[in-house]
Order: C-alpha cells, then sequence, then structure tokens
C-alpha cells in the first residue's frame, strides 16, 4: 500500500515539473518584454526604468537560473529587487503580474473560491440526477421511463453548454425575472445570496454533465444486477431494497467514482466558459485574461494549478478505489 | 449475433424423432457466411437512428461544402451589412431578431449581417477544423498505440509516460497560454493575421492533445493482438516490422477506430465552438459558430433569438455526430451497452 503510494506520488511530481518546464518555456517564446509590459505607458519609459524593472523582477538573468529561482520560490518564498525596493514574497511565491503588479497568490487566492463554489456545486447536481437517473432506468430497464431516460443521456450529452448556459439565463432572468443576473457573494459572507448567484451555473454545469452520467450509471447497474451474486442474495430471501441499495449500488458506483474524481479534477482548474456566460471571475476566466494579457506569471501559475488538480485527482482517485472495491490490490 | 443465434434455436424446435445431424446440414445450408464489416453495415442499415442522423450529417456536409453556390443563390455574402434591417438602437428590426423572407434566421445586432448564410459558414469553418484534427489525432493516436503496444518494454514505458503527461496538461487553459504567444511569435501586435493562421493552430492544439485516447485504446488492443498466431506466423515468415504493424495488425483495429474518429468530431466541434467563444479561436472575420454565439450573448437580453440559433445549430451538429457515432458502435460491437 505505502510503495504503492510512494510510486504514484513521485510519478505525479516529475509530471508536474515536466508541465512547469514546458510552460516556462512558453514564457521565453514570447516575444514580449515583460518589463517593457510592467512599466505602463510605453513613451515615458526609459531604458533605463526598463532595466531596473528587469533587474527587480530577476528578468535579466538566464533562463535556467531563472527556472529555479521560480520554483524555489514555490516552496520557500523569495526577495525581489535590492537595495531599498525590496520586496518581500513569503512562500508559495508565484510572483508579481506584469499588468498591475499584484501578487498572484493574492489573485489565486481571490478567484479560485469562484471555481471552487462553481463546480463542487455542480458536481452534487450531476451525482445526484445522473446516477439517480441511471439507476432508476437499468432497475425499470424497457419502461417509458427507461426510454425516456436513454433519450435524456443521449441529448443531453450532446448539449453545448453555449446554448443551455444562456438558455436557462433567458428562460429564468430576461423573460420571466424569477432569479437576478448572478454577481458572486463569497460563502463566508452571505450564504442565502451565494447559492442564489451560483443557482444557474449549477445547474447549468450540473445538467449538462448528468447525462453521461447517467448512462454510465444504468450500464453499470445493468451489469451488477446480472451477477450471480445479486440473484443469490434475492434468493436467500433479502428485500430488494437492500439487495439494490446496497450491494448491486456498491459494486455498480466504483467507475462513477473514478470518473467524477477525474472530471472534478480538470474542472476545479477553471470553467472558462460557465464563468464567461455568467459573468464570474473564477480561475478559468483568470487563466483567460492572463493569456490574452500575456500575463506571463500569472499563466504559469494557472497552468500549474490545473496540472495539480489534475494530477492528485488522479493519484485520489487510485486511492480511493482500494477502498472502495476490495478486489483491487495495490501492489 | 444472426451466426450464433440461429445454431442453438435451431436444435431447441428440433423433434426427437428428426436426427441430430440433418438438423446441423439445413441449418449449415441457411446460414450464409458474412463478414464481420457486412454484419456490421447489415446491422447499421437496421438502425433507424442511424438514418436520421447520417442524413443529418449528409446534409450538413453538403450545406458546408456549397456554402460558396448558397451564397449566390441567397443573395447575401456572410460580410454584407444589412443596416437597413436595424432601429437607432443597432438592434433589428421586426419580430424574433428581424425574421423576414429576406433574412431566414433574422440579422445580427449592431453590424446588420444575414444569420442564415453567417451560419452556413460557420459550419464550415467547424467541421473543416474538426474533421482535419479528427483524422490527424486518430493517425498519430494508432501510430503510437501500435508501436507501443508490439514493441512494448521501454518504448512502450516511454510512450506511455507522454501520454500520462499529455492527460496532465490542463488542455483548456495550456490552449490559453499557447495560441496567443504562437499568434505573437509570428505577428506583431497590429499585424494583420492570415485567415488561415488560428484555423492551422486549432488543428495543431487539438491534435497534441487528443491523441491520447485512440493511442490507449489501440494499445490495449494490440497487446492482445500481438501474441495471436497469425502475428507469429508473420514473423516467422520474414516478415518486417512495418509489414506487421500496418499490414497484419492495423486491419483488425479498423472498428475501434472508427468508432473513436466518429465519437472525437463532436467533441473537437464543441471544443472548437468553446474556444472560437472565448475569443481564443477563429477570428473576425472568418465566420465560425463559437465566435457568432459569443457575439450572440451580449444582445441576450434584447435578442434572444439570435442566441438560441447559433446554440441550436451547435446542437444539432454534435447530437447527429454523436447519434451516428453511437449506432456505429453498436453495429460494430453489439456487444457494448448504452
Amino acid at each position: 500500500m505505502l510503495r504503492f503510494f510512494i510510486k504514484k506520488l513521485l510519478l505525479a511530481a516529475t509530471t508536474l515539473i515536466t508541465v512547469s518546464v514546458i510552460t516556462f518555456g512558453l514564457f521565453f517564446a514570447a516575444p514580449n518584454n515583460p518589463a517593457e509590459l510592467m512599466c505602463g505607458n510605453r513613451k515615458t519609459c526609459t531604458p533605463a526604468q526598463e532595466e531596473s524593472i528587469a533587474r527587480r523582477m530577476g528578468l535579466d538573468k538566464p533562463v535556467v537560473q531563472q527556472y529555479a529561482d521560480f520554483m524555489a520560490g514555490i516552496v520557500k518564498g523569495r526577495t525581489f529587487g535590492e537595495g531599498d525596493a525590496v520586496r518581500e514574497c513569503p512562500a508559495p511565491c508565484l510572483g508579481y503580474s506584469f499588468r498591475n503588479d499584484e501578487p498572484v497568490t493574492d489573485i489565486i487566492g481571490r478567484t479560485l473560491p469562484v471555481t471552487l463554489s462553481i463546480v463542487f456545486g455542480a458536481a452534487v447536481v450531476w451525482l445526484l440526477i445522473g446516477v439517480s437517473v441511471g439507476m432508476v432506468s437499468a432497475l425499470r430497464k424497457g419502461t417509458i421511463f427507461d426510454r425516456g431516460a436513454v433519450g435524456f443521456s443521449l441529448t443531453g450529452a450532446s448539449m453545448p453548454i453555449l446554448l443551455f448556459g444562456p438558455l436557462l439565463l433567458i428562460i429564468f432572468v430576461y423573460e420571466t425575472g424569477l432569479l437576478a443576473y448572478p454577481s458572486y457573494v463569497p460563502l463566508t459572507e452571505n450564504p442565502v445570496k451565494w447559492a442564489a448567484a451560483m443557482l444557474l451555473p449549477w445547474l447549468a454545469l450540473g445538467f449538462i454533465n448528468s447525462a453521461s452520467y447517467a448512462r454510465l450509471s444504468r450500464a453499470q447497474m445493468l451489469e451488477t444486477l446480472s451477477e450471480d451474486f445479486v440473484r443469490t442474495a434475492r434468493a436467500k430471501g433479502m428485500t430488494k431494497f437492500r439487495v439494490y441499495g446496497k450491494h448491486a449500488l456498491r459494486a455498480a458506483i466504483t467507475p462513477i467514482v473514478t470518473i467524477a474524481g477525474l472530471d472534478l479534477g480538470t474542472y476545479l482548474g477553471g470553467t472558462v466558459v460557465t464563468e464567461t456566460i455568467f459573468g464570474f471571475t473564477g480561475l478559468g476566466k483568470a487563466s483567460l485574461n492572463a493569456a490574452i494579457n500575456l500575463d506571463m506569471p500569472l499563466v504559469m501559475a494557472t497552468v500549474l494549478l490545473a496540472a495539480l488538480f489534475i494530477v492528485a485527482a488522479n493519484v485520489i482517485v487510485d486511492v480511493l478505489y482500494s477502498f472502495i472495491d476490495p478486489r483491487v490490490r495495490l501492489a | 449475433m444472426t451466426d450464433g443465434a440461429t445454431g442453438p434455436v435451431g436444435l431447441k424446435v428440433s423433434t426427437p424423432d428428426e436426427p441430430a445431424a440433418d438438423v446441423s446440414a439445413t441449418v449449415a445450408e441457411n446460414v450464409l457466411g458474412r463478414s464481420p464489416g457486412q454484419l456490421a453495415w447489415l446491422r447499421l442499415k437496421r438502425d433507424r437512428t442511424a438514418w436520421a442522423s447520417g442524413f443529418a450529417l449528409l446534409f450538413f456536409a453538403v450545406v458546408a461544402m456549397a456554402a460558396p453556390l448558397i451564397e449566390r443563390l441567397y443573395g447575401k455574402g456572410p460580410l454584407d451589412r444589412f443596416s437597413d434591417k436595424l432601429d437607432g438602437n443597432g438592434n433589428p428590426l421586426g419580430y424574433l431578431g428581424g425574421v423576414s423572407a429576406e433574412h431566414w434566421l433574422g440579422v445580427q445586432p449592431r453590424l446588420g449581417r444575414d444569420i442564415l448564410i453567417q451560419i452556413v459558414y460557420g459550419m464550415r469553418t467547424s467541421l473543416l477544423v474538426a474533421l482535419t484534427a479528427a483524422l490527424l489525432t486518430i493517425v498519430l493516436g494508432v501510430v503510437v498505440g501500435i508501436v507501443a503496444g508490439y514493441l512494448g518494454g521501454k518504448v512502450d514505458a516511454v510512450l506511455s509516460w507522454l501520454t500520462d503527461l499529455t492527460l496532465a496538461f490542463p488542455f483548456y487553459i495550456f490552449c490559453f497560454a499557447f495560441v496567443p504567444i504562437a499568434v505573437a511569435q509570428r505577428y506583431g501586435p497590429t499585424d494583420q493575421e492570415a485567415s488561415w493562421f488560428r484555423p492551422v493552430l486549432l488543428i495543431i492544439v487539438f491534435v497534441l492533445f487528443n491523441w491520447t485516447y485512440s493511442a490507449r485504446l489501440v494499445r490495449g488492443q494490440v497487446l492482445t493482438l500481438r501474441e495471436r498466431e497469425f502475428v507469429e506466423a508473420a514473423r516467422a515468415s520474414g516478415a518486417g516490422l512495418g509489414h506487421v504493424l500496418f499490414r497484419q495488425l492495423l486491419p483488425n483495429l479498423w472498428a475501434p477506430i472508427l468508432v473513436t474518429f466518429s465519437l472525437n468530431v463532436p467533441a473537437l466541434i464543441t471544443a472548437e465552438a468553446a474556444l472560437s467563444f472565448l475569443g481564443i479561436g477563429i477570428l473576425e472575420p472568418t465566420p465560425d459558430l463559437g465566435r457568432l454565439i459569443a457575439d450572440s450573448v451580449n444582445y441576450v437580453r434584447d435578442d434572444p433569438a439570435f442566441t438560441l440559433t447559433g446554440g441550436i445549430t451547435l446542437f444539432v451538429l454534435v447530437l447527429a455526430f454523436n447519434l451516428f457515432g453511437d449506432s456505429l458502435r453498436d453495429a460494430l460491437d453489439p456487444k457494448s451497452d448504452r
């Protein structure tokens, strides 16, 4: 168990480091001069000013040195500048935005909760709808409900959020006025307003994903129901409810946990389209703006963070798998 | 399905008076030898969903290819402006975003362009990018998968690591970083980009990040196929590596390859639309569905019909591809469960 875990972690670490090297390489492929970007107005900016900015940011050092400084900054923080213009950037230091000189960690700290709120709420929606629809349609195979559910999962899986998101806005905001156009309120500030603002993105992202979960859980449940142990349990006289709800469900849910974990990992890195449609500034929107502005420290941070979520989700799913499904042996 | 089922069913109905040998003889007479491809085709022909989605795809393909012809017949180009159809605020006159006999799907607010011809040309862009990318993706994926699976050992380890690494890249976020930098590399801030540049860039990004699924699939198949006798026979008779890989193994893989390809296209159409929606993909003046939707979202309050038109087109396009891909999978692999 421990060896398996360590091996997984090492592999994850090498992957993350490779991602960081490739993304850092993009820094230097970008033809812009970051010092010029930071200096602001091009006309009033003298070469001497640019040079001092470059020195303060450590941009005058060789590439490898810069990469080493950046990575060291994440672990133990770093100090920018020299003389009286010294600026301490505590760990985990991700540098300063080229655009407005704001610490990148502050920007992440502001935008990450938005994305977290959207993703976890939506995950609840898609798991509730998807798994229950899938399970019920498997138990009622061949009925009208089942056919409806299959139709739902086929069409729902093709529904682009570019249609469904605006459709929700039209229905709930512009035509009926049931909801106001969402505007983010932190959970800690006002939980009710937070949930009200999040309702539309939850519905949008949740519904889009629930279709594939319905399909998957239906297929899994059907497969499990045809297994011998289910028949044995029924033959012994166990109630339907116990057999399906406890034994069959547990066997069927393993692949769903895997997919849900991986989906969560991917979405946590940013749900750009959802954020854009509903006007939130989450991690995805921040990374999009950073990229358009060629604000490389922020780009680097968002790519790394998103990759971290994906890799972490992979490791967690692997470990979780062995707890849910005792047949999986970790060697 | 058909072949396998006739045997046991035929035996069940046989009366005890009849000798068993006769039964098997009549069964053998009635059974027609069919290749797996023919069987799949028969199954596909019986599938109503396959017919409907197939016709829809054919329709979209014809519309996309005949876009210039449609433009001539319809009499309006994708960039023509019809400002006389807009009111003082730039909103289209009339109902449902200015739907009229002249403009079948209305006109775009502010710009005054005809929406129908934009959608026709936009589908052309979407399909061109998605199909090219899907084709290149599958070629790359199959080559990597077949080589990794057959050669095994160190080659497999390296290629599998590469696959895992690619999967760890956050696709959209990396696209945001990659595309603007690639553009800035080639063009200065004030230069006009060539119209082919963005589509090519998108295709490159899609291929770079999408080959992993087909590579994994093919690798898994090859791992079992390579132990089979026909591969051993080919090797024993002195066949080279290329012959074994592409003449012996590849023909056994076409079913999963076809299914993967046909389900990859709608995913890429969605991704292309999303990137263009976000302003990273196709740019003005090339007509594109994602960009059209991005523009329409700005007017969703005053002109919801416009927003829905673009979105529904995208939905129907993706749905047709997905349904056809599902039917194809059912036809090629009847055991697979929906």
